[in-house]
């Protein structure tokens, strides 16, 4: 049986608000001592495989000033490329790697996710995309998540492949997703985001 | 699997219907001004990237998590306000249960005020009141949980704005282009139609959608009312004229 059209309609999307911390980051709001430690606060474990690296950057509004008070998420593939599994709600392992992150900007806008980099996932035409990092991105003042991704410099031949950034026709454009590194004890990739203007990030209808 | 499949277990989500959704630039909610994108959407079928997520099955769940009017409590006593068991139904657009999918919400105190560095409001803190909680939904996709009804609150948007009572949520789904950061709002309250956050939503039958329902049957007698809130994140259509996504 082929369901052509959806029978109920999604739930619509409103703004986290300001207030978005004390759900998403209690911990980091100073509500203790209802959850341990914040969702997605630590992607890493002993036990995660890959290089470790650090992705940041800043959060910026169309005039130009950071954004403070955004939440963003990440979601990426481990570094063989694969997705964590679904897990069912009685597991009682915990995966070496989620692929999942949190975190809120700071008052300057700047995030920091300590990860690794992720492996090449296949695209839909069964070529592997160039490893990249979903991201999913609130506040207030954003009345629906905005969708992006982050790919890295120094995959060019990869990215020049890629199934999503060749959908982007306007250079400059493609490049307001592509993060560059900074070495160090732990790699860096900085890429700050644009929600309007000039250096307006490429967000996603997906 | 061949000559057979679930409908919304397996093949790519629907698109999302943007008009029913609050666009990105609305100007009586000021705030969205500045944060509002001017380009399109980057528009693509979900890749494997987004068509996978993040599950909960390893996060443990303490007994008070979903306890507003106790997981925060400093003197062992309760939250002040009139008690409430808010519940629902995370479905698909398919009309199929979510199950084990996390959901998180977040309010403002029984005087309409937050525990929050930014808030502004002078109504008063309630010591036993942190105003977060959270949930995982059962095989069925419900939730539930305990809390007080929050009160309305001024914001500085147009002067003189005032939110209506309302809860924020989270909820994750299977397929992280499922996310969705939503409100509930109570049926019955006059401020809902006043408010310039709910009137960026254009449509009135989708904010009907965000009004949660009075449920008397559920109330818990001499102790809380019930509200229902039911959820529904976007659903998967079938794929059997397309290339099927691996792992999916
Ligand atoms: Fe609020």
């Amino acid at each position: 049986m082929l369901h052509p059209t959806p029978t109920l309609k999604e739930t619509p999307s409103q703004t986290a608000g300001p207030y978005v911390h004390i759900g998403m980051t209690p911990n980091f709001c100073g509500i203790t001592g209802v959850i341990d430690a914040d969702p997605g606060a630590s992607m890493l474990t002993p036990d995660t495989k890959g290089e470790r690296i650090t992705i940041t950057g800043r959060v910026f509004d169309g005039s130009g000033a950071p954004v403070g008070d955004a939440v963003l998420e990440i979601w990426q593939a481990d570094a063989d490329g694969a997705y964590a599994a679904p897990m069912g709600p009685n597991s009682n392992s915990r995966p070496a790697f989620t692929g999942w992150g949190r975190q809120p900007a700071g008052s300057d806008g700047t995030f920091v996710f300590e990860t690794i980099k992720p492996g090449r996932v296949a695209g839909p035409d069964g070529r592997p995309m160039a490893p990249h990092v979903s991201v999913w991105i609130v506040a207030r003042g954003i009345n629906i998540g905005l969708q992006t991704r982050i790919y890295f410099a120094d995959e060019a031949e990869a990215n020049a492949g890629d199934h999503v950034l060749n959908k982007i026709m306007d250079p400059r454009r493609r490049e307001t997703l592509v993060a560059h590194r900074q070495e160090g004890a732990v790699p860096r990739y900085v890429l700050d985001i644009h929600l309007q203007g000039d250096r307006e990030t490429v967000f996603f209808d997906i | 699997m061949t000559g057979h499949f679930l409908p919304g277990t397996d093949g790519v989500l629907f698109q999302r219907d943007r008009a029913w959704h609050p666009p990105a630039d609305t100007p009586g909610y000021k705030s969205s001004t500045l944060r509002a994108p001017r380009h399109s959407l980057l528009s693509f079928g979900p890749t494997r990237s987004e068509m996978a997520g993040p599950t909960f099955g390893h996060e443990r769940l303490g007994a008070l998590d979903n306890d507003l009017i106790r997981n925060f409590s400093q003197d062992g006593g309760d939250a002040i306000g009139q008690r409430l068991v808010v519940y629902g139904q995370v479905l698909d657009e398919n009309a199929r249960p979510v199950p084990g999918t996390l959901v998180e919400f977040w309010q403002a105190n029984a005087g309409g005020r937050y525990r929050h560095k930014k808030e502004g409001y002078v109504a008063a803190l309630d010591p036993n009141f942190g105003g977060f909680g959270r949930a995982i939904t059962d095989a069925q996709g419900f939730y539930h949980f305990r809390t007080v009804r929050p009160g309305a609150y001024p914001w500085p948007n147009g002067g003189n704005d005032w939110r209506p009572s309302h809860i924020h949520f989270s909820i994750f789904g299977h397929a992280f282009a499922q996310r969705l950061i939503t409100q509930m709002y109570f049926e019955g309250d006059p401020m809902i139609w006043q408010c310039p956050i709910v009137g960026t939503i254009p449509d009135r039958a989708a904010i009907e959608q965000l009004i949660a329902r009075l449920d008397r049957h559920n109330t818990t007698p001499m102790d809380a009312l019930a509200y229902r809130f039911d959820i529904v994140l976007r659903g998967r259509r079938s794929t059997m004229f397309e290339n099927r996504l691996e792992g999916n």
